[in-house]
């Protein structure tokens, strides 16, 4: 009973991060088909503005908000520099400027911050343990499930019931067709990155809760685990994000709790193992995602 | 109302439509017919910005709007329905006619009100309310299309092959509804390749063959002096 308690809430907190992870990255892939790669600089980002603001002596949920909406102008930035000029006129361009916007900015950081790790303010719950039907667990991972439950809820929310999330859902399925009724292309593509960068600051914030330091390289990982997350859901669906979060979490702490100590290192090539026996029954992900659709 | 002088397309080296002249009064029903690869769909889809035109110039009233974003045209008042019924599958049929209104959204009794008014001329919309759009017949998906491009309460409505693919009684129907949507006021542009059905509902009409306008005159007219038959076949 107590493995069982413990097992769930570690699924579902690394489960929760994973999955806005996801979410940060389909939302823009959805509606565009380009893979956004300078989605981990959005973590990044966060993490920075966090030790930039530390000496201000804000309170932390204040400092919080401030790295939170860095993340988001730091997200439509990346549509004005990287997409918006070339996104009509060619793939590769795109692929090769988000991934020299991810550069420019970790470089960024390297030059005018450090390339050794930043201490990143924490409030004092994000170190605290809690005791759940016998099982003491990281406050954090509390915090990290209750905001993804949070978080889902203001997504599907946002989806389903503004004429917003309605037009970018449309305009996932075939933008030309979402402009035809009057939805400007413009705004669908800044809002999909500052959704995506919204939930990047807040993964980040998270993300940057477990370790407690914010390196340039630090994007890497998150941008990965949504990747990985986002091709066994589904690339075209945003529940197939999330469930895909979900069973990525499910597979790292399934192993990390089976797998003998000399093998730990190497979890890594069990999870991706998994990952491809999964694409090989459902190449599409587990959900499918609408129709047809195309690129502006 | 609408004024097309001398449109050219091209994709590629290939010229889909060659200097097309044409004009819609308001009020009037125009129809556009032609065999397959004549340039219809290419004509209509370039007056409603999502083509490009590499020549000639497109107004409407004393405006020039040639190189005008789709969107923007939906602002301007001219609302398209595509060939090949471009429902939204995965959202409601409710969300498909909210987001019709986008341009009109914060007017927020007109839409009420046009909503009721498209429900009540497409009974079959009510019904389905809460479905998800693909899940509708081929007539129900045509008819949401309509009514969702009617949404934005237009001035003048571009329809592309509204009868492509739908069974005879089905195609009766829409173009009863068409005909309605006429006599409330509405200007339409309809490109067609059912020649007869159309030119029994039009003011005037205007044959494109190989790219060019090839003949224009008033329906009746045209049905006298053409060989319906060769419409089709693109003779």
């Amino acid at each position: 009973m107590r493995f069982t308690i413990q097992f769930v809430v570690d699924v579902l907190s690394l489960g929760g991060a994973y999955a806005l992870m996801a979410l940060g990255l389909v939302i823009v892939f959805g509606i565009l088909r380009l893979v956004n790669f300078a989605y981990g600089e959005l973590i990044m980002v966060a993490g920075y503005t966090m030790f930039l603001v530390s000496g201000s002596g804000l309170p932390w949920l204040v400092m919080a908000l401030v790295a939170v909406v860095m993340a988001i102008l730091a997200g439509i930035a990346t549509d004005y520099v990287a997409f918006r000029p070339v996104r009509a006129k060619s793939v590769t361009a795109v692929l090769i400027t988000s991934f020299a916007f991810s550069t420019l900015l970790q470089n960024a950081a390297l030059l005018f911050i450090s390339p050794r790790p930043r201490v990143v303010p924490l409030p004092a719950i994000f170190s605290q343990t809690v005791q759940i039907g016998g099982v003491i667990t990281p406050l954090r991972n509390i915090i990290t499930i209750i905001t993804t439950v949070v978080l889902l809820a203001l997504f599907a929310f946002l989806m389903r019931r503004t004429v917003l999330g309605i037009a970018m859902r449309a305009a996932a399925t075939n933008f030309t067709m979402a402009r035809m009724l009057g939805v400007p292309a413009n705004l669908i593509v800044s809002s999909a990155f500052a959704i995506s960068g919204f939930l990047g600051g807040i993964v980040g914030l998270l993300w940057i809760g477990r370790i407690g330091t914010v390196v340039p390289g630090i994007g890497l990982e998150p941008l990965l685990i949504a990747f990985i997350a986002t091709v066994i859901g589904g690339m075209r669906s945003l529940t197939g994000a999330v469930l895909g979060g979900f069973v990525l979490a499910f597979i790292d702490t399934g192993l990390n709790y089976t797998l003998p100590q000399d093998l730990l290192k190497f979890r890594d090539a069990f999870t991706f193992s998994l990952v491809i026996l999964i694409l090989l029954v459902r190449p599409e992900g587990l959900i499918r995602g609408p129709a047809s659709g195309q690129r502006t | 109302m609408l004024e097309v002088a001398e449109l050219e397309v091209r994709y590629g080296a290939v010229r889909a439509v060659r200097g097309v002249t044409l004009r819609v009064a308001k009020g009037e029903l125009v129809t556009l017919l032609g065999a397959n690869g004549a340039g219809k769909s290419s004509t209509l889809m370039c007056i409603a910005g999502a083509l490009r035109a590499t020549g000639g110039t497109i107004r409407l009233g004393d405006e020039e709007v040639t190189a005008a974003s789709p969107e923007a045209m939906v602002r301007r008042g001219v609302a398209t329905v595509p060939e090949a019924r471009n429902v939204f599958p995965d959202l409601t049929v409710a969300e498909n006619l909210r987001l019709g209104a986008y341009v009109k959204r914060r007017d927020r009794t007109a839409v009420a009100e046009q909503r009721d008014r498209m429900l009540q001329l497409f009974p079959r919309l009510a019904e389905r309310s809460e479905q998800p759009a693909g899940t509708l017949s081929g007539g129900e998906q045509q008819m949401l299309v309509i009514a969702r491009a009617m949404m934005s309460q237009p001035s003048i409505l571009l329809l592309d092959e509204p009868s492509l693919g739908l069974a005879p009684t089905i195609v009766d129907q829409i173009f009863e509804l068409i005909q309605a949507l006429r006599r409330s006021g509405l200007t339409i542009l309809l490109v067609e390749q059912n020649a007869a059905k159309a030119l029994a509902i039009a003011d005037r009409a205007y044959v494109m063959r190989l790219g060019r306008i090839a003949a224009e005159g008033s329906a009746s007219e045209i049905s006298a002096a053409t060989d319906l038959h060769s419409l089709y076949l693109g003779g």
